[in-house]
């Protein structure tokens, strides 16, 4: 078996002493830095390849500290999405929806147990994954062009409306400002910028992390203030940290259909892990019997997206080491990594170092199996945390978020536009409109854009060249049965709400 | 014993790092851009050459200045360290095109020096390799044709240095109805390589570097080099200008310094700088990072970059990316 012969080189790789030792530290780095508001994977990533630098690590030593941050990283960012509503990185977005109002019922500890092993069967999955067929998953982004990626992300929209269950007019109104927050920057077609008022700093556009941490921490002081620290979302109750058997073994099914979704986003360039996150909670709620139930702390809407993420971030690596194209601006920052080390990734990579690819999968196992030890027992830890007073937690979260947006670029600016976030967050929440819509508007509507006008750019604006492949049709129906399929079956399905709900 | 020692370099490095941020005399090589992309490497390589051979004698601490696409950092050696004699700032063609595209807040060129430049990776033309076009002198012609035939990829938004690369080609070429040719900016050069051979683009523009993995792999055929000698290495790639398309295009690495230092100081700079392209070391990095040679320093550099931006200027106001 070649297989077991390439992974065994693999292990005698990354088996050394001094390597666990840095995949140790790597996960540990990076599930603080995941968690973190305002540090996400990419710049987590990003301020600690000087590190590897400084420590003169050899390319496989470089790449088991920086996957193993990368790996950890991703399951971090669901602590503070599950505990203090306020998703660590942008992947970990979707996990506030069910884990944070799970954490509310006194299911903290399950919800971070769950999401734990949930990231574990995706990351876990994804690598094996990686490993079989990342040489044959190479020529699946061949097929992707302009007119697939926009069906791909129109698919995304229309399943927008489900998200909010209650009020889909102000999820739209969310999106929408999401999409116009988008437009902002360069633009791609044209290079000239749009809505920058000659600033320089809009010209990269808004970062994903200073909307996240706006919309979602600085709102937070903001309701925290007006209501003499009365009123605080952070105030979660405690019950004793219990592994639930139960909700592993039921969400199971749900982690592997999530696996799978984010598995693909993350092998698609153009596409990434808050994509593959999304459509995995979309799909388990459409799936679902229970609806409604979702958004009120269901386990399988913790489980899913979790899974979504970690498989989309193991996907991602499959077009980074194959084709040299970053499916994510974590494996952009891991691709200019690999370059300085003087390797270059590309079709041949497999065959040509053989000691580096296989090095980094099985360092990706052994992360994985590391992370999975370390963040159940330190679940307890991380729950201790909400037992500091909201007057004391709020302010150091501030700090950090402050700290960690101000290491972007290192401007004030981004400070300033953070506040500013955080004001439309807090009105947000005064009329009730749901934040979580107009960040996946800035995520999702760039790319979107992006494809459609560059379809039209290689089909002289010809509209059909939109239905021109198999592939894209395919998720043009998809996307339309989305949008139009509530409309129709939700008088059929309404039924009773289930006992015990 | 190897964990205790990895500790101590680890808590060591850590340290220094601190140490090394706190202290205002080292030179320092501000790098516009995350660490990791191409400005990192210019700022890490010839720093950390500069001090191993000796041609400086302190350490160059190197900092990232990202945003506004290099725009942040230059704004603000112009503004606030517009006398700093121990301060270098990592450029390369992207920069130049900024400045002439106008992309810096109304900042001009000669508001700092340019030092020199010490590599290039060449500018390259790629087709899928079951494509009909064998030669440039083919894709131009049914470029001139038909402009709607061939769509072209690039790592750069719309006007930036991939797409003014085809433009300069089909001008040598006498076509100049540039707003015709159809270019898409996608992110990165690997990704146009990605669409061009998925068939959903016809040609990638972009550097050498970025295609060096699908050359190896037998996936794709580039066409042109835009250098003057044909790249050792890849001897294999005719140029250009054999092709009797009269262009000389890089993407060059190198630095520049803020305008109101002594004249002292830009010399010593100059001279470091020409030390360490004459050096094995930066020949060894230059190699590993497919770079070829491409050395002009000093005042002569000042007058290529003046050169580029001119020209880079007239053709984007024809495409509109500027008034």
């Amino acid at each position: 078996m070649e297989l077991f012969n390439n992974l065994a080189q693999g292990f005698a790789v990354a088996l050394t002493l001094s390597n666990l030792f840095l995949a140790v530290g790597g996960c540990f780095l990076g599930t603080i830095i995941g968690s973190l508001p305002g540090l996400g994977p990419s710049n987590g990533v990003a301020i600690l390849i000087p590190l590897a630098f400084t420590l003169g690590l050899d390319a496989t030593e470089a790449l088991v500290l920086m996957t193993s941050v990368y790996y950890g990283a991703m399951y971090g960012g669901r602590i503070s999405s599950i505990l203090l509503n306020i998703p660590g990185d942008e992947p970990a977005l979707m996990t506030t929806l069910d884990g944070y109002p799970m954490a509310k019922k006194g299911r903290a500890g399950d919800a971070l147990v769950l999401s734990g092993v949930a990231s574990f069967v995706g990351a876990l999955l994804a690598t094996v994954g990686l490993m079989l067929l990342a040489p044959i998953l190479a020529r699946i982004a061949y097929l992707f062009g302009p007119s697939e990626y926009f069906a791909l992300y129109l698919l995304a929209f229309c399943t927008l409306g489900g998200l909010a269950s209650r009020n889909q007019a102000k999820a739209a109104l969310a999106a929408m400002l999401g999409l116009g927050i988008a437009m902002i920057g360069l633009d791609n077609t044209t290079g000239l910028p749009r809505f920058t008022y000659g600033e320089m700093h809009l010209m990269d556009g808004v970062d994903f992390l200073v909307a996240i941490v706006g919309l979602f921490a600085v709102s937070e002081v903001f309701v925290f203030i007006e209501s003499h620290g009365k009123n605080s979302a952070i105030g979660v109750t405690l019950d004793k940290i219990t592994v639930p058997f139960r909700d592993i073994v039921r969400c199971f099914p749900a982690m592997l259909r999530a696996t799978g979704i984010g598995f693909v986003a993350g092998i698609l360039p153009g596409a990434g892990a808050s994509l593959g996150s999304f459509l995995a909670y979309m799909a388990e709620k459409s799936v679902a019997r229970d609806k409604d139930s979702f958004g009120t702390g269901n386990p399988r809407g913790v489980a899913a997206p979790e899974s979504g993420n970690n498989a989309a971030a193991g996907g991602a690596l499959v077009p980074m080491l194959t084709l040299g194209v970053p499916g994510s601006g974590t494996t952009a920052v891991l691709l200019a990594l690999l370059l300085t080390l003087n390797i270059t990734p590309g079709p041949l990579l497999f065959e040509e170092r053989p000691e580096v690819v296989w090095g980094l999968i099985a360092a990706l196992l052994i992360a994985n199996f590391v992370l999975l030890i370390m963040n159940v027992p330190m679940v307890r830890l991380f729950v201790t945390i909400l037992s500091v007073p909201p007057g004391v937690l709020l302010p150091g979260i501030m700090m950090v978020s402050f700290a960690g947006i101000y290491s972007l670029s290192g401007s004030a600016f981004d400070l300033v536009l953070m506040i500013i976030f955080g004001l439309l967050g807090y009105l947000c929440r005064k009329i009730d409109v749901p934040t979580v819509p107009i960040i996946l508007g800035i995520l999702l509507g760039n790319k979107m854009e992006d494809s459609l006008r560059r379809a039209m750019v290689i089909s002289d604006g010809d509209w059909t060249y939109l239905f021109s492949s198999g592939i894209s049709v395919g998720l043009w129906i998809a996307a339309i049965a989305g949008f139009v399929a509530p409309i129709f079956l939700r008088p059929l399905l309404k039924k009773p709400a289930q006992p015990g709900n | 014993m190897e964990i205790r020692v990895r500790k101590t370099v680890f808590a060591g490095a850590l340290l220094g790092g601190i140490g090394i941020a706190g202290s205002a005399f080292a030179a320092e090589c501000i790098a516009p851009a995350n660490p990791g992309g191409g400005w990192d490497f210019t700022c890490r390589t010839i720093g950390k050459i500069m001090h191993d051979i000796g041609a400086v004698d302190k350490p160059i601490q190197v900092t990232n200045m990202a945003g506004g696409g290099g725009g942040l950092a230059f704004s603000h050696v112009v503004n606030e360290r517009n006398d700093d004699g121990e301060l270098i700032v990592a450029a390369s063609s992207a920069t130049a095109t900024r400045l002439a595209q106008n992309a810096y807040g109304g900042l001009m060129a000669d508001q700092v020096q340019f030092l020199g430049a010490i590599g290039a990776d060449p500018g390259i033309i790629a087709v899928a390799k079951d494509s009909p076009y064998m030669s440039l002198t083919d894709l131009l012609d049914a470029v001139i044709a038909d402009p709607t035939s061939v769509t072209f990829a690039g790592g750069s938004a719309a006007g930036g240095f991939d797409h003014l690369k085809v433009l300069m080609a089909l001008g040598r070429a006498g076509f100049t109805d540039v707003t015709s040719v159809k270019y898409i900016g996608v992110d990165g050069g690997a990704d146009a390589i990605t669409q061009t051979i998925g068939g959903h683009t016809q040609a990638m523009t972009g550097d050498m570097s970025e295609v060096v993995g699908f050359l190896a792999a037998d996936e794709i055929r580039v066409i042109a080099v835009f250098t003057d000698e044909r790249v050792p290495g890849f001897e294999q790639i005719p140029t250009a200008k054999e092709q009797g398309i009269d262009i000389v295009s890089v993407n060059w690495r190198g630095l520049y310094v803020p305008l109101g230092i002594d004249e002292a100081d830009y010399d010593r700079w100059s001279d470091a700088l020409a030390q360490v392209a004459a050096s094995q070391e930066w020949q060894d990095a230059m190699v590993a990072n497919g770079l070829a040679p491409f050395t002009k320093v000093g005042r002569d550099f000042q007058d290529y970059v003046n050169g580029v931006i001119g020209e880079i200027e007239t053709l984007s106001r024809e495409i509109g990316v500027i008034q």
